[in-house]
């Protein structure tokens, strides 16, 4: 068979699938396989919404018994789930200022200088995302120890017994490194020529930073920003190792559920979820009307 | 405006060209000098301490050696191999779930690909702890699932459960890192330019050949940050463990913590730590020859 015998249409039966099982692969199996994958995903935020909603018997939310609303009326009506949950809120916002202030300078230098050292200066600052967390963890808690030791004690600040500050050393710690990955994404398609047009019309480097180059870039840096806010208030495993006896929201429902589950918990949990989720689709429709009507 | 910039400009292009050159490096000071004071520096305490003696109240000597070393390995033998078996069957798992979901939605995703890469990154949006109690809600032994298969349809027996195995520990970590899988594996697949496959289709070569020698290849660099992204975190899990499983499925983590927050033993807990490190290491250089470094930087 020469390849002028082939006829067009049979190459692209060929290519689009041909046999009976690949057509039966391709349509069918293919999209339900996703389908349950998705299921799977979706299946503990469903049972975490409905489970806020349950009236629970005995102290554990683990059994279905009836609906109430007394979770969503009371949200915080557990000891100590309020002060925790303030925590959250406190060092995920601190923490989120200065690492992506941090970030977003690393950034903003990876991306626009050429020096010497950049290469290694991006393997050091993908090691802290590359370690395990609970490594992270436990390193920073024995630098803490050792700040209260000797030969370290007296000479550095005391950052033992661990407290909010070291809970928040360690948020801003974590996060640098996905600011930076993430501004520097944005940042990678920055046309400088903007900037040299500013500077050619007069502009000194200040103005032209803030009338030309922030403004691009601050989608970048908000996206980062929500990034980091979004890892430090869901953050267990690291701030296990650093909390003391501070209570963020996760570190207190770890505690709360070796004696009881309150309904509470999913409450919060759905409520943090529905808030982001909120965020994340208002920010892009505002995004598409923006762009439709630019 | 114009007028004040001037003098500056004209104070001397050697000033200017020195500063220049210094931005980049004033740039990073800040940022850089907190990795390595809040990173670097508590990864050399860790080292020492885990060649050290000694205890919180009376401090610490670095005159063990490797001993530490020895007594972790020869004391968690058991809980190293857990953390490589779920570790790595996890990956597994992740990988041969999350690759046809990720071609779908790349090559048949249509209008709704964006749509389930929301679903896909969802989770993100809930904690990962309250996310894993809602896997022991789901599978507890009267829960949503088991309840149902046991006494509504009556599938199971009556005895059946879920909790504290290892079945509902594995499905578990799965779970907890699949986005992790899926969003690099689509980047990757995304990117192939469907020309190719039609032009291996035009070359006679059938659509099992062209994903053998087309889509798998080009996938490469997806399926080796995928997978990375998923071990390393799955490999240093202790909660799925702690939440999921039983006391004999504990995994390095679970000792990680506990020695380093219940039982105050540093040098081990560090020991350990490093032995976590050190394995992760090995198996990603490992791993990267294995998949051959320039197809991955390709």
């Amino acid at each position: 068979m020469t390849s002028a015998t082939l006829e067009r249409g049979e190459t692209q039966a060929r290519a689009a699938g041909g046999g009976g099982f690949l057509r039966l692969f391709d349509r069918f199996l293919l999209p339900v396989f996703t389908a349950l994958a998705i299921g799977y995903l979706m299946i503990p935020i469903a049972i975490m919404i409905v489970f806020s909603f349950n009236e629970p018997v005995g102290k554990f939310n683990y059994t279905w018994n009836h609906f109430s609303l007394q979770g969503w009326l009371h949200p915080f009506d557990w000891p100590g789930l309020p002060q925790s949950f303030a925590t959250s809120i406190a060092i995920a916002f601190l923490s989120t200022i200065f690492a992506t202030i941090l970030g977003t300078l690393i950034g903003l230098s990876l991306t626009r200088y050429s020096f010497r050292g950049r290469g290694a200066i991006n393997t050091f600052l993908f090691l802290p995302m590359a370690t395990p967390e609970v490594v992270l963890g436990a390193s920073l808690l024995t630098l803490f120890v050792a700040t209260a030791l000797q030969p370290l004690a007296g000479k550095v600040p005391t950052l033992y017994p661990t407290n909010f500050t070291t809970i928040l050393i360690a948020h801003i710690m974590f996060n640098i490194s996905y600011v930076v990955v993430t501004v520097k994404a944005r940042l990678s398609g920055f046309d400088r020529r903007l900037e040299e047009a500013a500077a050619d019309l007069g502009a000194n480097p200040w103005i032209t930073f803030w009338r030309v180059t922030f403004p691009l870039i601050f989608p970048g840096i908000m996206a980062a920003a929500l990034l980091a806010f979004s890892l430090s208030i869901d953050d267990f495993v690291i701030t296990n190792f650093v909390s003391g006896t501070t209570n963020t929201f996760p570190i207190w429902v770890y505690g709360v559920i070796k004696n009881a589950l309150p309904v509470q918990v999913n409450v919060i949990g759905s409520l943090v979820f529905l808030v982001a989720v909120g965020f994340v689709v208002s920010t892009n429709l505002i995004a598409r009307y923006r762009s439709r009507e630019g | 405006m114009a007028a004040t910039t001037l003098p500056a400009r004209a104070s001397g292009p050697s000033l200017m060209a020195r500063i220049s050159r210094a931005t980049p490096y004033l740039l990073l000071l800040p940022g850089v000098a907190y990795l390595v004071v809040f990173y670097a520096v508590p990864s050399f305490q860790m080292f020492l301490y885990s060649i050290s003696t000694g205890n919180v109240d009376s401090g610490y000597q670095a005159n063990a050696g490797l001993a530490n070393y020895a007594t972790a390995l020869q004391l968690y033998t058991r809980q190293i191999w857990n953390s490589i078996l779920y570790g790595g069957l996890a990956t597994i798992l992740t990988l041969l779930i999350g690759f046809p979901v990720a071609y779908t939605v790349a090559f048949r995703g249509g209008r709704y690909k964006n749509l389930i890469l929301f679903l896909v990154i969802a989770p993100f949006f809930t904690s990962f702890l309250i996310r894993t109690i809602s896997w022991k809600i789901l599978l507890g032994d009267e829960g949503p699932l088991l309840g149902t298969l046991k006494h509504t349809l009556g599938i199971l027996p009556a005895d059946f459960s879920l909790t504290g195995t290892p079945i509902a520990q594995l499905f578990g970590i799965t779970y907890n890192f699949l986005p992790f899988m899926i969003l690099p594996l689509y980047v990757a697949l995304e990117k192939i330019d469907p020309r190719l496959l039609e032009a291996a289709g035009d070359l006679y070569a059938n659509r099992v050949a062209s994903f053998r020698r087309i889509t798998v290849p080009l996938a490469l660099p997806g399926i080796f940050a995928g997978t990375l992204l998923t071990f390393i975190p799955a490999m240093g899990d202790y909660v799925n463990a702690e939440l999921l499983g039983n006391p004999t499925t504990q995994m390095l983590g679970n000792v990680i913590q506990r020695k380093l927050l219940v039982q105050n033993d540093f040098p081990v807990g560090a020991a350990l730590s490093f032995i976590l490190m050190g394995g992760i290491l090995v198996a990603v250089f490992v791993y990267a020859r294995l998949l051959g470094t320039e197809q991955l930087t390709g």
